[in-house]
């Protein structure tokens, strides 16, 4: 609204909001502070907001003992192709139904979206038997796929909704200047819906590396990834407290730190391309 | 804007995606089937070569005729209606507090959406260990600092602590989508309504919130999706017990604790005919706010 | 070469049939615009003969070659949109290189027929910016320019002034003349706007309803329009249409006056009425006038500067020899 806002209100809500935030993000920030403790001091009562020893022994500890790099990079690479693969599949579908809709384009997209709501569990024990047969259990490969294959509708709804927005004329325009369909989605629509494509990436890569039932039921030792890593912690033995807040932090910081970096395509991308 | 010739090249590339998914769909869907017509207990040394024997319909009366059926689909539903109820109501408020002018308004947003990024098993250790531990737990430290007794929150208040963790995993996304959706509103028509001397809640009830119906179906419409599924949270915290045992963990713990693969996959068809039931009541209301 | 030839074309989308079998040839060289109401089916017409959309039934040839199945890339015609639809992402360099590019032409002839097509639209300093950076004239100009590199059949111009203010509109309008003036490239044009019909044509089509409901020069039609149709569409402002005693008189249904052929006065003549709302536009005035036991006012053209007023009794006298007759079916009477 344009229109003069009183300072006295703005300080108002400033200080609401940055209490509500504080207050949501809170767990975060103490995970994080708790993992610069020693143990004794991670359990302090009353709890130790500052003046600890900063230490860094528990990264120390938690790498010699769980092996966080070989979790990191499973995640990395099962995170990472899981989302190309699915794009590279997902962008023709999308160009398909965003520029040539027919009357069963809107049926189609919610047959893929209804495949999402599928519970995991009903059919984890024939997918663990298909891995098996396949020899696929405990490889990244196999879970490549399978988490692809989760997110594949969304990855085609939110490219669906992002093309929409391109008008076809310039397609046509594409079309009339002598482009086949290749050179079409290549260098006319590709470009023009970087963002749209750059949101899709990321919020998969969120969803993929945060995925915890396929990735916890589906992998051992080599193919585990973070969410692995971190349930080894989960039964708790002696003090602790900070190596598993070292553990939690190093599992969540590369994708907070991706995810600052990239928070306008982030923010675009984590409303689903639903609304604009 | 379409030809024949486009619309082949359309059919074509929609293949891939439409078959990947459709197999996906189909292949293990009609193994749980016939698993669930058979008695299969490998730890008994049931096994394909020896042949299934087949039971007819026992799998899905004992499933559904066992103590835990019913408690499991009530969990279920109480734990999705929680969060889903918590996580739009707060977002709401928390779209309107952050579209006010305020300082710093980049770096709150970057607070508030922060969770989204937490990984559930993360996120469910976190609260389970450094929140809600009753002798270390920060709340314990906060009741204690009233004077009050600390609470056992995942064995006395255990659905409505997996409600709280799972809502603070997804209110970031409520709030997101909501706040997209409210500055998106026409602010004419707010300054229409003040002209026709509308207080500050009406204008809320008859402007705002009518604007919000679509933001408000999509939330519940992707985190149902989610929702019904959720695994880690209680996977961490509880393992099921304490009244959180929801209809995926009973069928989790009957396909993997007691591997009892035939009473396993009945309870899979069930939870998929629960889960179609749902997507049809969503899929009427998303396909038609789809056409906008 | 450029001679395009519809052949019983028709087209359906679904039951409903937007154009029913259709026939028409476009010469090599000359200026054809399509014009009609919104909906009359100009538009879809134009897209056939691109190929962006496939006829239901019938032929089109291009240069005698059978052109129906080939698709658009293939057809050897540019096209010009009425959004423009530059591609966002590049220069106008890029936009203007684009289809020489999809051509597979080798660099250096795809710099020099971009810089002779910017030398030619006045794009020489824009050759580097973003098409988001231009105005709508130059976007328009942009367009155009990706359109003439090709060296194509024929132009397609499907309503390309619409998003343009007026006095935008006029240059352009100039400025497309003179292209075809200097190119002599066949060239379609699509408008629901008749003074851009009849300023450009050499030929103009009317169409209803996906009809042809008349082709010929822009005078042929303006003298001897074919149809009451065609009689209330094309001219401005648009033919004085009477029927009734008037009409009987003249042994016709229905008789069409232009107002620039009824000459005012303010004491004698064949008609009497009354000066409703005039319109001073400085060099012509036009009143409309309301004529007794008549309904719909009487449109006359006057001098600039003629003093007559709101409520004034004035006398009109039109010119018998361009009266044009109308039967009982709306067809013109010879």
């Amino acid at each position: 609204m344009a229109r003069a806002v009183t300072t006295r209100r703005k300080i108002v809500t400033t200080v609401v909001a940055w209490a509500v935030g504080l207050l949501i993000f809170f767990p975060i920030y103490w995970t994080i502070l708790t993992s610069f403790k020693t143990e004794a001091q991670a359990v302090a009562n009353p709890p130790l907001f500052f003046g600890f020893d900063f230490t860094l022994e528990n990264y120390a500890i938690v790498q010699e003992r769980s092996d966080y790099m070989r979790y990191l990079w499973n995640s990395v690479i099962i995170a990472g192709g899981s989302t190309i693969l699915g794009i590279l599949i997902a962008v023709p579908a999308a160009w398909s139904m965003a520029f040539v809709p027919s009357k069963r384009t809107k049926d189609i997209l919610l047959w893929m979206l209804s495949t999402k709501m599928l519970p995991a569990v009903g059919v984890l024990y024939p997918i663990s038997l298909l891995f098996v047969q396949f020899d696929l259990l405990d490889t990244r490969g196999g879970l490549i796929v399978v988490l692809m294959l989760i997110n594949l509708p969304i990855i085609v709804w939110m490219l669906y909704t992002y093309f929409r927005e391109i008008p076809g004329e310039i397609l046509e325009a594409a079309r009339m200047d002598g482009a086949g369909l290749r050179a079409e989605i290549l260098y006319v629509l590709t470009p023009m819906a970087i963002p749209g494509i750059a949101s899709t990436i990321l919020l998969n890569v969120i969803l993929a590396w945060n995925e915890a039932f396929w990735t916890l039921n589906l992998t051992a030792v080599n193919a585990a990834p973070l969410t692995a890593f971190i349930a080894s912690y989960s039964s708790p033995e002696g003090l602790f407290y900070a190596k598993l807040s070292a553990a939690s932090t190093m599992a969540i910081a590369p994708i907070l730190v991706m995810g600052w970096f990239s928070q306008k395509q982030l923010v675009r991308g984590l409303t689903f391309g639903a609304v604009k | 804007m379409a030809t024949q010739h486009s619309r082949s090249a359309a059919r074509l590339m929609m293949a891939p995606a439409v078959i990947l998914l459709l197999g996906w769909m189909l292949v293990p869907l009609l193994m749980t089937l016939y698993f669930s017509f058979k008695q299969y207990l490998p730890m008994r040394g049931d096994s394909f070569e020896r042949g299934l024997e087949w039971v007819g319909f026992e799998n899905y009366v004992r499933f559904i005729g066992s103590s835990s059926f019913w408690p499991s689909v009530q969990a279920t539903l109480l734990i999705v209606g929680g969060v889903l109820v918590i996580t739009v109501i707060l977002g709401i408020l928390l779209a309107i507090l952050l579209d006010q002018p305020i300082w710093g308004q980049g770096i709150v947003r970057i607070l508030v959406i922060a969770p989204f990024f937490v990984m559930p098993t993360v996120s469910a250790l976190v609260w389970k260990n450094m929140m809600m531990d009753p002798v270390n737990g920060m709340l314990s430290y906060v009741w204690r600092f009233f004077g009050a007794t600390p609470v056992s929150w995942l064995s006395d208040a255990s659905v409505e602590s997996i409600i709280l963790i799972v809502s603070w995993q997804w209110l970031p996304f409520a709030t997101l989508i909501l706040l997209t959706a409210i500055q998106s509103l026409d602010s004419e028509q707010l300054e229409a309504a003040e002209m026709d001397g509308a207080p500050v809640l009406s204008r809320f009830f008859y402007i705002v919130l009518p604007h919000l119906g679509r933001a408000i179906t999509i939330v519940i419409l992707i985190q149902t999706i989610f929702l019904l599924s959720i695994f880690a949270e209680i996977f961490v915290t509880t393992g099921g017990s304490f009244g959180t045992r929801t209809l995926t963990y009973l069928i989790f713990q009957r396909v993997v604790d007691s591997q009892n693969i035939g009473l396993g996959s009945a309870g899979g068809v069930y939870a998929i005919i629960l889960a179609n039931i749902v997507a049809i009541f969503l899929m009427r209301i998303v396909g038609k706010n789809l056409d906008r | 070469m450029g001679r395009i030839t519809l052949d019983k074309v028709t087209k359906a989308f679904g039951e409903v049939e937007v154009i029913p079998p259709l026939d028409l040839t476009i010469e090599d060289g000359e200026f054809v615009v399509f014009v009609g109401p919104s909906g009359c089916g100009k538009s879809t017409l134009l897209r056939l003969i691109a190929g962006l959309e496939d006829v239901t039934g019938g032929q089109i040839r291009i240069d005698g070659k059978d052109a129906t199945a080939v698709p658009p890339a293939k057809r050897g015609l540019a096209m010009v949109f009425q959004s423009y639809a530059l591609y966002p992402h590049m220069s106008v360099r890029k936009n203007i290189a684009f289809p020489l590019r999809m051509a597979g032409l080798d660099k250096a002839e795809q710099d020099r027929r971009v810089k002779n097509a910017a030398d030619v639209l006045n794009l020489t300093d824009y050759l580097d910016r973003r098409p988001g950076q231009l105005s709508g004239g130059q976007r328009q100009r942009v367009a155009i320019g990706r359109a003439i590199v090709r060296e194509p059949a024929a132009f397609l111009f499907d309503e390309p002034l619409s998003n343009l203010d007026a006095a935008l509109r006029v240059g352009m309008r100039l400025e497309i003349s003179e292209l075809h003036e200097r190119l002599k490239t066949t060239m379609i044009y699509v408008t629901h706007d008749q003074v851009e019909a009849m300023t450009m044509a050499d030929k103009i089509v009317v169409l209803r309803a996906g009809h042809i409901e008349q082709v010929g020069s822009p005078l042929e039609l303006y003298r001897e329009p074919r149809n009451l149709f065609v009689a209330g569409f094309i001219g401005s402002p648009r033919m004085n249409l009477i029927d009734g005693e008037e009409a009987r008189k003249r042994d016709a249904a229905t008789i069409g006056v232009r107002p620039e052929h009824i000459t005012p006065s303010p004491d004698t003549g064949t008609w009497k009425g009354r000066v409703g709302v005039a319109e001073h536009l400085g060099s012509d005035t036009f009143f409309h006038v309301h004529i007794d036991g008549r309904s719909e006012p009487v449109t006359v053209r006057a001098g600039g500067e003629v003093a007559m007023h709101h409520g004034d009794t004035i006398y009109l006298t039109p010119d018998e020899e361009r009266i044009h007759r109308f039967d009982g079916k709306g067809l013109r009477i010879a």
